[in-house]
């Protein structure tokens, strides 16, 4: 049992990777990996949401949109075309809800991670991590650990971005290519990188 | 006229959403090994990119500041809902490649960008046509990208063989790499760089 946690875990943070493999989180991924301090702050909140969002949404799915999940009403419909919707709604309800409570519990995480909270609403990682989650029909328990993994995993990814990054500064880029553009290259072959993981099998 | 022209074509390539806004990347990424499933992706997002503009147009004198962002994401979420059940009953095996993709239309910044940035301030029919040439722009670059990965790494197109491959008794030795989702990477990479050298002032951040 716990063998099998692992292995999603792992499985979640480096073959599955969201942002290598998936390509998931781009926009905040090359706009906010400038310096290495604000992505290790971002990284951290994504891993947070995650960990709380894609459980929580699984027991919504099991227990209210899946079909025959409102058996006990004794109502026979199938309300999956509603996920949507509602994993967003979720998604945006937590994250408000969590920058409440750091807000009132730990202030001093609450300004580490000052402007990135609200904004990870809109971040495709969240949504997305609880889309694989029906797609993939996991239990409550591997939710929980695909959650955690899958944020983590994308944390690593923007951290080491960020840290490549910091130190292009002092390399010649050609002028056209600065910026934007070779940081795109770098997140190329960064996922090149992680395919090595792939042929890993677990 | 000439207004409405230029506000349908300035985001093709001057103010194109991918490659100078820098929005909607994921989808742009992962969608793009065939030319299929780039041009249902595409489809989808013209459909609620210039929907939800025109309707976040409409009712933008009535709706209060403070809730805007729950309001619009409403009806982009229920526009891509209809997107997605559209796929699923007519193009059902694209609807598997496709994945979660689809359902990330919501969180695409493209669109709440534009809702906010253009949908919020200008009437129906200007929101109308800024949505629809975002689409575009966005169609455009998943099209580029698209039609290069999968003629260069399968040797065909729409599922056509184009140029025959060695595996099938052909002459074309496929690229391999373009058919890994990091080659998607590399390419966006050089457009923005083919597009800064040419239109330097595209490349201000």
């Amino acid at each position: 049992m716990l063998e099998h946690y692992l292995s999603l875990f792992i499985k979640a943070v480096f073959i599955e990777n969201m942002a290598l493999a998936f390509f998931l989180g781009m926009c905040t991924f090359l706009a906010v990996s400038k310096r290495l301090e604000t992505a290790v702050g971002l990284g951290i909140a994504v891993v947070v949401v995650q960990a709380i969002t894609v459980p929580v949404n699984n027991l919504i799915y099991r227990y209210l949109l899946a079909e025959g999940a409102l058996n006990w009403l004794g109502l026979d419909i199938d309300l999956t075309f509603l996920g949507l919707i509602t994993y967003i709604g979720v998604i945006a309800a937590l994250v408000q809800i969590l920058e409440m409570f750091l807000d009132k519990f730990v202030p001093k995480l609450y300004h580490a991670l000052g402007i990135f909270l609200p904004l990870i609403t809109v971040n495709c990682v969240i949504l997305a991590g609880s889309l694989f989650m029906v797609e993939r029909s996991y239990t409550f328990g591997e939710s929980i650990v695909f959650g955690i993994g899958s944020g983590a995993g994308w944390a690593l990814a923007i951290i080491a971005l960020a840290g490549i990054r910091e130190r292009l500064k002092y390399s010649n880029v050609p002028p056209g290519l600065r910026g934007l553009g070779i940081t795109f290259i770098t997140a190329g072959l960064m996922a090149m990188a992680f395919m090595l993981f792939s042929g890993i099998q677990l | 006229m000439n207004k409405s022209l230029r506000i349908l074509s300035a985001p093709l390539i001057k103010e194109n959403p991918i490659i100078v806004q820098v929005l909607g990347i994921c989808s742009a990424l992962a969608v793009t090994s065939k030319l299929e499933t780039a041009i249902v992706m595409s489809l989808a997002v013209i459909f609620v990119t210039a929907f939800a503009n025109t309707a976040v147009s409409l009712i933008r004198r009535q709706v209060p500041g403070s809730i805007r962002i729950i309001v619009e994401m409403t009806i982009i979420a229920s526009l891509v809902i209809i997107a997605d059940q559209l796929i699923k009953a007519f193009a059902f095996s694209v609807s598997k490649q496709l994945s979660v993709y689809v359902g990330l239309i919501i969180t695409n910044c493209i669109i709440l960008g534009r809702t906010e940035a253009f949908g919020l301030k200008n009437a129906p029919l200007a929101s109308f046509l800024d949505g629809l040439g975002n689409g575009l722009g966005y169609s455009l670059i998943l099209l580029t990208v698209a039609s290069v990965r999968e003629l260069f790494g399968a040797g065909k197109l729409l599922g056509f063989t184009i140029l025959r491959a060695n595996t099938e008794g052909g002459w074309y030795v496929p690229n391999g790499l373009l058919v890994l989702p990091a080659s998607a990477f590399f390419l966006i990479g050089l457009i923005i760089w083919a597009l800064r050298t040419v239109k330097p002032e595209t490349g201000k951040e």
